[in-house]
């Protein structure tokens, strides 16, 4: 590059407009590198939407499966979601934020603290069909919980548990030092600066990163189809010991049935998936600014 | 030296107690569940004690191909017995035996007849069997609509073109019989795990899930039809319900036996027999020893006999014959266990009302 900005004696050579002219083509790649994958969202949209849209109505709510499109809903899928989503929240939101408050507030920065670092760093990379064995062998088996649906969700708890851990810690670590020596000096312990001030102030991040992270486990089809959600439910989930199926499962089910109506119904589980994950994203961004209105 | 040891006996020491600080959550849940399980259990045994009115869960899983049928079933029977809950598992007929041969479930759909060796795990368990087909399901050759030489091909010519020792070698449809075209060969089939895949190869290489690995493989029966839709060279297969919902898109390819007569698979001739060798019996297996301890699960299968038929064709396969599902449901009375097939696998061209018949 150097040889650019010489000229035939070595020395310096400004050449503004070339060198303007590389900026201009390196922004024009970026933008195409946007408005490519923006097309390709939109394409995947509306060919879904066009799809989908007619069967988006009321029983495709309240109806079960069946094997009459026009008779089929995913009213099990749906409640198998929520379901899971739950439970998995109410696991790994306390496990996660803990460890993230032991990780940052109380853990010496020794070589234990390192090893755990650098586990839940490579657990966040493993492939989540891993866990769906794992959550076979421990939960379905090993615990005996069956194909239910707490099987599931403690299986997708261990999923995101990096995923929250992580987010945790970088909202934890992003509390000014001021705030908790500040908390401290006035006579606090570290449990009641943890509690009254270091928590409130990270409370947005670990919101948004939880609610990412459940983003992430209401979309997951793979370690669910391992532990044996693969199922056909006409029925109403009652607790948390039942059998069920998640909303990825069954447009994965329709998907593969030779009547054509079934792809569009699949279609249509597909708008009601997105539409569930973009609120729980919007939710994300809705408790992040009115927490942080108070600080 | 010492230092490396040290550092791996820490790296033991710590993973376990990873591991026991990842239990710890985990114990409040399990203590519910072991609550919720014995008042469950006292349920059942009061629920069974008058055996009034038939409720409970149906544990069903097992092949894919099945499914569709078992699923239909399971929509009628809870729309009369809404206090039985019915859940169909697809885990495919290989992995539905193994949860069947463990105890895990009740009924096990399967597309093949039980094989050997999940004959000796269920005999581990001490699971017993009984063993009921449900409906035929035949297996269609198709080509691209483009395709105005072929009509009709023989099974040694679908052997030679889908042998391990044709890769590679057989890619031109002029190699498969004279007078072809010289045009390439694009092959199209269902993926290895799948019942379909072996029942195939079965019938047509003659040793089951033994193929030529130069072909376009899909578990989604979809995309096969539309790969073939789009390839004018292709060749393909996979069931009878697939075609019969793209009939627009695909033509059909009628097999020759070997006798020289050339038969299109449908209703009547996959139901008689005489679409060989591509048409096969699907099944349900039911855990002996559950009809006893679960009233409902005689109940269902009543029904399922009763509706398979009419059910079976409604969602795109072939309906027994009255005599079989009598003979059926004569076996089921008789709580006959074991198969008829003893361990076979995929058998090809046998007729079902011959075998039960027989075994009277």
């Amino acid at each position: 590059m150097n040889g650019l900005f010489a000229n035939e004696n070595g020395r310096f050579a400004p050449r503004l407009s070339l060198r303007l002219r590389f900026g201009r083509v390196f922004q024009f790649l970026s933008l195409a590198a946007v408005t490519l994958g923006l097309i390709m969202l939109s394409v995947l949209l509306i060919d879904i939407i066009l799809d989908g849209y007619k069967w988006l109505r009321p029983e495709f709510f309240t109806e079960f499966p069946s094997r009459f499109p026009e008779k089929s809903g995913l009213r099990s899928a749906l409640q198998g979601s929520l379901w899971m989503i739950s439970l998995t929240a109410l696991m790994a939101f306390p496990v996660g934020v803990g460890a993230a408050i032991y990780l940052e507030e109380y853990a010496s920065d020794n070589w234990f603290t390192r090893l755990i670092e650098i586990n839940i760093a490579n657990l966040a990379g493993v492939p989540s069909i891993i866990y769906g064995l794992l959550g076979l062998g421990l939960f379905v088996r090993g615990l005996e919980l069956g194909r239910s649906v707490l099987a599931g969700s403690m299986t997708m708890a261990l999923l995101v548990l990096p995923i929250i851990i992580v987010s945790g810690r970088e909202a934890i670590r992003a509390v000014p030092q001021s705030v908790r020596h500040a908390s401290l000096a006035l006579g606090a312990t570290q449990w009641q600066t943890i509690q009254n001030h270091v928590l409130p102030y990270a409370m947005p991040g670990i919101l948004t990163g939880t609610i990412l992270a459940m983003s992430r486990a209401i979309g997951e089809t793979a370690p669910l189809i391992t532990i044996g959600a693969l199922t056909y439910i006409r029925f109403d989930l009652k607790g948390p010991l039942d059998l069920f199926t998640v909303l990825p499962i069954q447009i994965f089910n329709w998907v593969s049935l030779p009547k054509a109506e079934f792809q569009q119904l699949a279609a249509a589980g597909i708008i009601v998936l997105l539409a569930v994950l973009l609120s729980l994203n919007a939710l994300a961004i809705v408790l992040r600014n009115k927490l942080q209105i108070r600080w | 030296m010492t230092k490396t040891v040290r550092s791996l006996l820490f790296v033991f020491v710590l993973a376990s107690i990873v591991l026991a600080a990842c239990d710890a959550p985990a114990t409040p849940e399990t203590v519910t569940v072991v609550e919720t399980k014995v008042v469950e259990k006292i349920v059942e045994v009061t629920a069974q004690a008058p055996a009034g009115p038939v409720e409970g869960t149906i544990l069903v899983d097992g092949s894919s191909t099945v499914a569709p049928i078992t699923a239909a079933v399971a929509e009628e029977f809870q729309a009369e017995f809404p206090e039985v809950r019915v859940p169909v598992g697809i885990s495919g007929t290989g992995g539905g035996f193994k949860k069947f041969c463990v105890g895990e479930t009740d009924i096990s759909d399967a597309s093949r007849p039980i094989k050997e060796s999940e004959t000796e795990l269920c005999k581990q368990n001490g699971v017993e069997y009984v063993e009921l087909p449900v409906a035929f399901d035949g297996l269609a050759v198709l080509v691209n609509p483009a395709n105005d030489f072929v009509s009709c091909l023989t099974k040694e010519e679908l052997k030679k073109i889908w042998s391990p020792e044709a890769e590679g070698v057989i890619t031109n449809w002029s190699q498969v019989r004279e007078g072809f075209p010289d045009q390439p060969l694009a092959l199209y089939g269902p993926g290895v795990d799948s019942g379909t895949y072996d029942y195939f190869t079965e019938a047509i290489v003659g040793k089951e899930g033994s193929s030529r690995g130069d072909f376009l493989p899909s578990e989604d029966d979809n995309v096969l039809v539309q790969g073939i839709a789009g390839d004018v060279n292709a060749l393909g297969f996979f069931g009878l319900a697939y075609y019969e919902e793209n009939k627009d898109k695909l033509k059909l390819v009628a097999i020759d036996n070997g006798d020289g007569n050339c038969v299109e698979p449908n209703a009547e001739t996959v139901a008689s027999g005489t679409y060989q060798p591509l048409s096969r019996p699907l099944f349900i297996y039911v855990n002996r020893a559950r009809i006893d301890q679960k009233d409902e699960i005689s109940a269902f299968i009543q029904f399922y006999l009763q509706n398979a038929g009419a059910l079976s064709a409604e969602v795109g396969y072939i309906p027994l014959t009255d005599e079989i599902y009598a003979l059926a449901q004569k076996r089921y009375d008789a709580r006959v266990t074991g198969s008829i097939f003893e361990g076979l696998g995929s058998t090809v061209g046998v007729s079902l009302a011959d075998l039960l018949a027989k075994e009277k």
